[in-house]
């Protein structure tokens, strides 16, 4: 039982490192307002299962492109700012949005929304088959970035990443790209939000908190941005730390804060980014079958 | 009632002001935006009143404090900082949350999770006019902000050191091929940006008479916005966009009334902004 819930919480955190990773790792733009798409996912299938009774299926996709509408508007404005100022563009975003489901009444304000027990062909789906659900949506997502990241899209994205400049003078319309990068990754997070929904059964504005993008950012540095495998391990990681820590629980967010600061500083491309202690570990031991080595 | 207003916006805006100059000037060397500039904020006030009950004494205290948290960020800086400039920007940003998160964490565990008080005595008393009344402590911010801003207005416009600061803001390997002390100038830098962030702490320590592990928490963004108005890096507009953005969270909030919360308004502000102006209100040329 506890360690479903737990399972439940790393899986849909695993998906929004994913989610972001999209758009720091692959498109390179720096977003510190992932939870307010996490959270716009949330609050419009807590308003549509809770207050229109809609089904499972429909909540979820209207929800992931609701957040995706709106992550394409901050695209657009990713257009007009860059770098550090779309870093506190993102930031403001979430405070914004958080600020507007806790005084809007429409969105429960203070008092939140409640979320009835996700049912599917009329049966209640407990939390072993929510975590299913998590498990089928995170294998999604990870066909999808594998996708991408073979497709001209990826390969768009990767070089808008390392060098928009040279990226624009060889063709590649970087703002296209931009902009569809924040669409993909806030659509993910609107997914994510409306699982998260119906696990809590009652969602509040201080779950979407500016520290809960910090959470999900910090997710997929530690583990390595712009791979498929570094959000999901650095969910684990980080997602597990507060349990295996829990016997020195008093000092949770102490080693929380250590950690992000011993990663940064000596292994800042994440745990299974490119040239990293694990990344090496595991090339040694890889048997040489081409004689290409990079 | 609108002269009151107005005072207490620009006794807000003064204490954004002096909170938002240690990252702006922070960004102005490094280009790292340093959240972590909030927990000095925090760290300041427990210490200006340590120092306080310690001495009875409020301008050694003050003194006190700008110094030890001007060391910490010295610290801060040659241990951890400088180690990652020439990685990616979401590098430092993510180590200087760290630092926050570890900062406020500390501050709670050695203190206890709870607000605690500041009572200080002034030395003077406050004015109170027909319809505007101005307590002592209010004096005290507005004076304190004052004289560290000029004192930090005459250091970059004045002095040797100051010339060396400009010219590194513009170009770090510039100014380091000129001969420039750069290691003088980024020290310089954190004691004089950690420890106005911490003399900001003890002030709103003392106006308030409460202190807690967690009043770093507001300043830490809002301080984002703050510096984004006023151009990033630019002293001067980071004055001018603390004095506007108290200005407009006092009448809107206040006056008008507002469908968001207080402090959500810069934020607003900063959004409108950025898509009218992408650069900042103040945006110096070369920035």
């Amino acid at each position: 039982m506890y360690g479903i819930v737990v399972a439940i919480n790393v899986g849909i955190f695993a998906i929004l490192a994913l989610s972001v990773n999209i758009i720091t790792g692959y498109a390179g733009q720096p977003n510190l307002g992932q939870a307010s798409f996490f959270g716009i996912g949330a609050y419009t299938t807590a308003i549509l299962a809770g207050k229109y009774g809609v089904g499972f299926l429909p909540s979820l996709i209207i929800s992931g492109f609701i957040a995706g509408i709106v992550g394409l508007l901050l695209g657009l404005a990713s257009l007009r700012v860059r770098d550090d100022f779309l870093a506190i563009t993102t930031i403001g975003f979430n405070f914004v949005v958080v600020a507007i489901f806790q005084y809007v009444p429409f969105f429960g304000a203070s008092m939140g929304l409640s979320i009835p027990p996700l049912k599917l062909f009329g049966y209640p789906v407990g939390y072993v088959g929510l975590f299913i659900i998590i498990l089928l949506l995170m294998l999604l997502v990870i066909l999808f970035t594998k996708r991408m990241e073979r497709s001209w899209i990826g390969i768009a994205l990767v070089s808008i990443r390392n060098n928009e400049e040279a990226a624009e003078s060889l063709g590649i319309d970087t703002r296209k790209f931009k902009v569809i990068s924040f669409g993909i990754g806030t659509l993910i997070a609107g997914f994510a939000g409306s699982v998260y929904a119906y696990y809590m059964g009652f969602i509040m504005s201080y779950n979407f908190q500016f520290m809960t993008s910090i959470t999900i950012l910090s997710m997929a540095v530690v583990g390595g941005l712009g791979t498929i495998a570094g959000p999901i391990i650095g969910a684990i990681v980080l997602g597990l730390a507060p349990e295996i820590f829990r016997f020195v629980s008093d000092y949770r967010l102490l080693i929380y804060g250590a950690i992000l600061i011993l990663m940064m500083s000596f292994q800042p491309q994440g745990l299974v980014g490119d040239g990293s202690i694990f990344a090496n570990i595991v090339r040694k031991l890889r048997p040489k079958t081409s004689g290409v080595d990079q | 009632m609108f002269l009151q207003q107005l005072v207490n916006s620009i006794v807000i805006g003064s204490v954004y002001a002096l909170t938002a100059m240690g990252a702006t000037l922070v960004y102005g060397i490094l280009r790292v935006l340093d959240i972590a500039n909030a927990g000095a904020y925090a760290v300041g006030a427990y210490i200006g009143m340590a120092i306080y009950a310690l001495t009875g004494n409020l301008f050694v205290s003050l003194i006190a404090t700008l110094i030890i948290s001007g060391a910490i960020g010295i610290c801060l800086e040659k241990f951890i900082y400088l180690r990652l400039l020439d990685k990616p920007s979401i590098v430092p940003l993510i180590t200087s949350i760290g630092v926050f998160i570890f900062i406020e964490d500390l501050l709670r565990l050695l203190n206890g999770p709870y607000a605690k008080r500041f009572p200080a005595k002034l030395p003077f008393s406050g004015i109170q006019l027909s319809s505007v009344s101005i307590p002592a402590t209010w004096i005290l911010v507005m004076v304190v902000t004052a004289v560290l801003l000029f004192i930090l207005w005459y250091i970059l416009y004045h002095t040797r050191i100051g010339l060396a600061w400009r010219a590194t803001a513009q170009d770090m390997e510039t100014a380091k091929a000129m001969g420039v002390n750069i290691n003088l100038v980024v020290a310089l830098n954190f004691l004089l940006g950690y420890g106005f962030a911490a003399v900001a702490g003890s002030l709103i320590g003392i106006m308030y008479n409460s202190i807690s592990p967690t009043m770093g928490d507001t300043p830490a963004y809002k301080m984002l916005a703050i510096i984004v108005l006023g151009g990033l890096g630019n002293p001067v507009g980071t004055v001018l966009a603390a004095l506007i953005i108290g200005l407009v969270e006092t009448f809107l909030g206040g006056y008008i009334g507002f469908f968001l919360p207080r402090d959500a308004i810069a934020f607003v502000a900063l959004i409108i902004m950025l898509l009218i102006r992408p650069k900042g209100l103040f945006a110096s040329n070369n920035a």
